[in-house]
């Protein structure tokens, strides 16, 4: 039978510089923040990331990480401005290309879909041309002749996703209201590593009751990573909310000297079992509420 | 009862009517006002407008802001993020929204204030702006109308199209760009002018053209004297302060002025 499963640091070591790496969740929610933790204690580095960005993307850009970013926004909701991307962007660190969000799920399919790009308006008369100088467009070969931006493909080396469930064979099912673009980064990618709130024998013998909640088959799914309340401090609904207290702690930082430094050193170089206990254990991770909007 | 009214109460009055007619789409509002807005319209003159829980589910009755106490949320679709984008492109749908920029032409921006390679400030990136704008019905809200939001020329990074001929590459579709209304802290503002023009539709009671004027970077249309905003009536005041049971709107315009209380005149 396969033997999907791996820890997160060799899910780390599998990362080679230079890659592209697509991260799923959006924003502060459900994001692999302990695949994230264990990328930053690696020593990968020039990575492009393809993301709806959050803290995972705040903390690849503090770290250094991150060579180029492909993203539609960078956000913690809350705090509506991610500040260590803010940071990067402001001191010119990073080469970003910012794109439309919807445009971003576009690449994600047309790499799927193992075609060079897929037709869109969205785009065109904006300064997404000029912020990626790269998109070309393409002439309706029909009778209306339009003009379209021919959205390129967003090829993924790696996705990173978090969901609820997993089992040893790369099943996994997502429980939260909402599946973002999980399924896409999965299927834009070469390799898909997926960490997960709980890790089963089988799904199909536990929770086949809940087999519509599938994030994608798991022939996308190349890894498996225990990681109980693996998405800390994002929120993972309904099992638990994001960790404000935290965040704000942690972009509190981004202003200080040194910042980074000592983030790192207090919730990223001790492990997960160590951070699990520095952020107010299982009991306390248990209670945060899911945010109402 | 007029002494009672905040200007952020009328904001959403006028807000709502971007809403209405538009028939069975989904109604966003990012934002306290612009959602507040999109809840009354739903609520008084246009029921068949689609809304959500501000998460993934379609709601047939607008849910109250904040925490929900002994609310229950009845559910009546769904909309994940991937839906709300296929209704994008697909066109059904009218979303207000809060640009840190608009121009003459109704371009907006939300990325960031400076060159866009090396922004001065980074604000949130593009966001949903450029598949807005070029699928759909789209309005603004602006909480403080100045001359720093409605800038003289361009603005800084172009996120959400306008009515700019020179950005539209010959060939391009601009057929359902659809810019309505801009809802400011001083007046209402559309697109109604010359060549889609932004024209002064009303005044709030108190605020003068010449006001206006000296608070945008360009030019605005305007005939005659503008009419006066309409003020909230009980009903929908009733309805408003249903929907935001912790006051949320008192936090939107700085100092939360009452209709007809004169507010400091500071420089933008």
């Amino acid at each position: 039978m396969l033997d999907k499963t791996l820890s997160a640091s060799a899910v780390a070591a599998a990362l080679q510089d230079g890659m592209t790496i697509g991260i799923g969740g959006w924003g502060p929610r459900r994001k692999p923040m302990a695949l994230i933790r264990a990328i930053l204690r690696s020593p990968v580095k020039e990575l492009t990331v393809v993301a709806y960005g959050g803290p995972d993307v705040g903390m690849l850009c503090a770290a250094g990480k991150v060579k180029k970013l492909i993203y539609g926004f960078v956000s913690l909701d809350a705090i509506p401005v991610e500040p260590w991307f803010r940071r990067a962007r402001e001191s010119g660190s990073i080469e970003a290309r910012e794109l439309d969000e919807g445009l971003l799920q576009w690449g994600l399919r047309a790499a799927g879909m193992r075609v060079p790009f897929l037709p869109t308006r969205v785009g065109l008369a904006t300064d997404v041309m000029t912020v990626n100088p790269e998109f070309r467009t393409v002439r309706s070969p029909y009778d209306d002749g339009e003009l379209l931006l021919a959205m390129p493909a967003l090829k993924l080396d790696a996705a990173l996703l978090h969901v609820d469930r997993a089992d040893r064979l790369g099943n996994v099912q997502t429980l939260g209201p909402d599946p973002y673009f999980d399924e896409q980064f999965a299927r834009a990618a070469t390799r898909c590593y997926v960490s997960c709130e709980e890790l089963c024998e089988r799904l199909d013998l536990e929770h086949g009751d809940a087999a519509r909640l599938n994030t994608v088959e798991r022939s996308y799914v190349s890894g498996v990573v225990a990681a109980r309340f693996g998405a800390h401090p994002t929120s993972n609904p309904p099992a638990y909310g994001w960790d404000m207290e935290h965040l704000k702690a942690y972009c509190a930082l981004a202003t200080e000297a040194g910042g980074w430094e000592r983030y790192a050193a207090d919730f990223v170089q001790p492990g997960d079992e160590e951070y699990l206990a520095r952020v107010g254990g299982a009991a306390r991770l248990s209670r945060l509420a899911p945010p109402v909007f | 009862m007029a002494n009672d009214v905040t200007l952020a109460e009328l904001l959403v009055v006028a807000a709502s009517e971007a809403w209405r007619g538009n028939g069975e789409v989904l109604a966003s509002g990012i934002g306290v006002v612009p959602r507040l807005g999109a809840s009354l319209a739903k609520l008084t003159h246009s029921p068949e407008l689609m809304m959500t829980d501000a998460e993934a589910f379609l709601v047939e009755e607008p849910v109250p802001l904040g925490p929900r106490g002994g609310y229950r949320t009845k559910t009546s679709g769904y909309m994940s993020f991937a839906r709300v984008f296929d209704c994008v492109w697909g066109g059904r749908r009218h979303v207000m929204i809060g640009p840190i920029q608009i121009d003459r032409f109704g371009q907006t921006n939300l990325s960031g204030i400076g060159d866009l390679h090396k922004p001065k400030v980074q604000m949130l990136g593009m966001r949903g702006l450029p598949g807005n704008s070029i699928s759909h019905m789209n309005s603004m809200f602006v909480p403080n109308h100045s001359p720093r939001v409605f800038v003289r020329g361009e603005v800084d990074i172009v996120g959400g199209v306008g009515y700019n001929p020179a950005r539209w590459p010959s060939g391009a579709n601009d057929a359902h760009v659809d810019l309505r209304l801009i809802v400011t802290d001083l007046c209402v503002l559309d697109f109604t002018g010359k060549d889609h023009a932004i024209r002064v539709r009303s005044l709030h009671p108190g605020v003068t053209l010449t006001q206006v004027q000296a608070a945008t970077g360009f030019a605005l249309e305007s005939e005659g004297t503008p009419a006066t905003t309409a003020t909230p009536t009980p009903e929908q005041l009733e309805i408003i302060r249903r929907l935001d049971p912790h006051d949320l709107r008192a936090g939107v315009i700085k100092g939360n002025p009452r209709l007809g209380e004169t507010r400091d005149a500071k420089p933008a």
